[in-house]
């Protein structure tokens, strides 16, 4: 029973990526590599651990995730669509006059959206903020919030890091999407993060490390993080599940060709035929 | 008009207060403050409602964050700390997170302008109107008096939505009554004139009542106005005046860009018969001094100012 779910779970991340190519494809631009290194997590987060309502997304006791690597629109808005927070169709004006899928996720514009992203380092304090407020309600749910590696160079990530030990706030899971990229190059040639577990830690943070690919990892660790305040450092590939874009930054802000698009769904194709 | 002289209190005083009041009848009211609550006198609050008092420590940018993600669960948020600090070194948290998400979040900055003092320019704000200002959907509003302080912290409190409010840091006489209206969007005549028009907004408003007054020794009239809510601005009021006077001279504890003068020329932009002078920061740093003699050296005494107008008008 378990690992169908998981192989359910699994088949869900093969059809976002795969949606997420196409929808990038078409309207010629999101950025893709970035989307691709964390749907695993998100599959795994809107499908099985989040408790929320898509037809009631402000229901008061939710759990809430941020997208705080804001970036990541394309993987957020797929898997929204997919859990039917607005019709699948719609995805295919990200990006596009009068959408409400606009480049970068805005929450007044789009259900399902708890707070604007963008400008990089900011996700997090918002995060805690409401783990806060929920911790003053006598709440149970818990927050999620994912970042990207690169994110994590701003200072405010650790200000955010350190309120919320001071604090001693125990409903707030971070994500961090360990691609080991940012846009000038490798995160360790461009600002070193390692040892970025012993910083976590030292900051008052229960710390775990994944493959943020294993489906099965990710949905154990996300479940027991619930009452706790950790770091999930998910170790990811960026461009994850098609050959010629994992680990290639060119795709960081940029979709496929038509061509690729074509070569890349083929192959995840052939993948999802071996789940 | 007759002005209570004697008595004299800061606009971060009556916030202090006013928080208290609130703070018994709001139990919805929550307040932030990074390790400056005895300046921003949000230590009251801190003291009779710890709970709901959260310091952010010297984390100014985390601090707005913070404060964003508390609204969103259903909570009004107001947060403190010098107007030095903010809107200007939280400029992309306030922007990107705090509007651009329409928290219900109040940003109360006290020691706004040249009248900070002695700790000189580093600490004297003089661009923190422009920089909220232009934020689309933010308001900004800056009292004048202790009085008018506490009617503006009440309103902004009941109204959903993100404010930047200004206050400062020294003593200020009473200029206003518990009777004297205040609406946001509305500016509020306290001298009927027909000669010139006189607006001010914060300490200044104090300083043009004064010029008034000198003026009117001299035979000049003019009409002063409260112009506390800066966005929205009460175009129709200042289209009125400047109807009747077609002078107008603004006055500001602020840089002559992107302020209060800025925001009333925009509001005549259409207008090619009135003449308009913006009194203000001339583009420059303030420095260490008493108030008064900041003021009486960047040209905003009530003296200095008749002297400006007088010069134009003559
Ligand atoms: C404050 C801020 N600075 C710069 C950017 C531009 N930017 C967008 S994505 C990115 C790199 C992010 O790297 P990372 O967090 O590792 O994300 P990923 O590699 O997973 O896409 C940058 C610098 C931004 N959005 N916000």
């Amino acid at each position: 029973m378990y690992k169908d779910s998981i192989k359910i779970l699994e088949i869900k991340s093969n059809i976002a990526r795969q949606k997420i190519i196409e929808v990038t494809t078409e309207v010629e631009g999101g950025h893709l590599a970035g989307s691709l290194s964390c749907i695993d997590i998100l599959i795994a987060i809107y499908f099985k651990v989040l408790k929320h309502k898509p037809k009631n997304p402000n229901w008061e006791n939710r759990d809430r995730f941020i997208l705080s690597k804001g970036h990541g629109a394309p993987a957020l808005y797929t898997v929204l669509a997919m859990n039917k927070y607005f019709p699948e169709e719609e995805l295919f004006t990200l990006r596009k006059i009068n959408s409400r899928l606009q480049g970068h996720p805005d929450c007044k514009k789009l259900p399902g959206i708890e707070i604007s992203t963008g400008s990089l380092g900011q996700g997090l304090s918002v995060a805690v903020g409401m783990a806060l407020g929920y911790k003053y309600d006598g709440k149970n749910s818990q927050i999620y919030c994912l970042l990207g590696d690169g994110e994590c160079d701003e200072g405010q990530v650790w200000e955010a890091a350190m309120f919320a030990s001071s604090y001693n706030l125990k409903n707030i899971t971070i994500i961090i999407d360990r691609n080991g990229y940012q846009i000038d190059g490798r995160t360790e040639d461009v600002m070193k993060l390692e040892p970025l577990d012993l910083k976590w830690k030292s900051f008052g943070w229960e710390v775990e490390e994944i493959d943020g690919h294993d489906m099965r990892k990710i949905v154990d660790v996300l479940d027991k993080s619930r009452g706790r305040r950790i770091v999930i450092i998910a170790h990811t590939i960026k461009g994850k599940g098609v050959s010629f874009l994992e680990n290639n930054n060119a795709y960081h802000a940029k979709p496929c060709s038509r061509k690729d698009c074509k070569r890349a769904i083929v192959e995840l194709s052939k993948k999802y035929e071996l789940i | 008009m007759e002005i209570l002289n004697e008595l004299k209190k800061s606009t971060r005083q009556a916030y202090g207060e006013v928080l208290l009041e609130l703070g018994k009848e709001k139990d919805n009211l929550f307040v932030m403050d990074a390790d400056l609550s005895v300046s921003t006198k949000t230590c009251y609050f801190a003291k009779s409602f710890p709970k709901r008092f959260y310091n952010a420590g010297i984390a100014e940018q985390n601090m707005i964050g913070i404060a964003s993600g508390l609204s969103k669960t259903g909570k009004t948020v107001i947060v403190s700390t010098l107007a030095v600090f903010t809107p200007g070194r939280v400029f992309d948290q306030v922007r990107n997170t705090l509007v651009h998400s329409n928290c219900d979040v109040k940003i109360v900055a006290t020691h706004g302008g040249i009248s900070v003092g002695k700790d000189g320019s580093s600490h004297q704000s003089i661009e923190d109107i422009a920089l909220a200002r232009v934020i689309p959907g933010m308001r900004v509003i800056v009292p004048c008096d202790a009085v008018e302080t506490k009617k503006v912290i009440k309103k902004v409190v009941d109204t959903k939505g993100p404010f930047y409010v200004r206050l400062g840091r020294a003593d200020v006489p009473v200029i206003t009554s518990e009777e004297t209206e205040f609406e946001i969007g509305k500016g509020y005549v306290l001298k009927e004139g027909k000669d010139v028009t006189l607006i001010g907004c914060g300490m200044t408003v104090f300083e043009i009542l004064g010029a008034a007054d000198i003026l009117a020794s001299e035979n000049i009239d003019a009409e002063v106005i409260n112009m506390s809510s800066i966005k929205p601005i009460d175009g129709d009021l200042i289209i009125e005046s400047a109807n009747k006077t077609k002078k107008i001279f603004t006055c500001e504890e602020h840089s002559i860009i992107g302020g209060l003068g800025s925001a009333v020329l925009e509001t005549l932009e259409e207008k090619i018969d009135v003449f308009v002078k913006r009194i203000g920061i001339q583009d420059c740093f303030g420095e260490s001094g008493l108030p008064e003699e900041l003021f009486e050296k960047y040209g905003l005494s009530a003296t200095k100012i008749t002297e400006k107008v007088k010069k134009y008008i003559g």
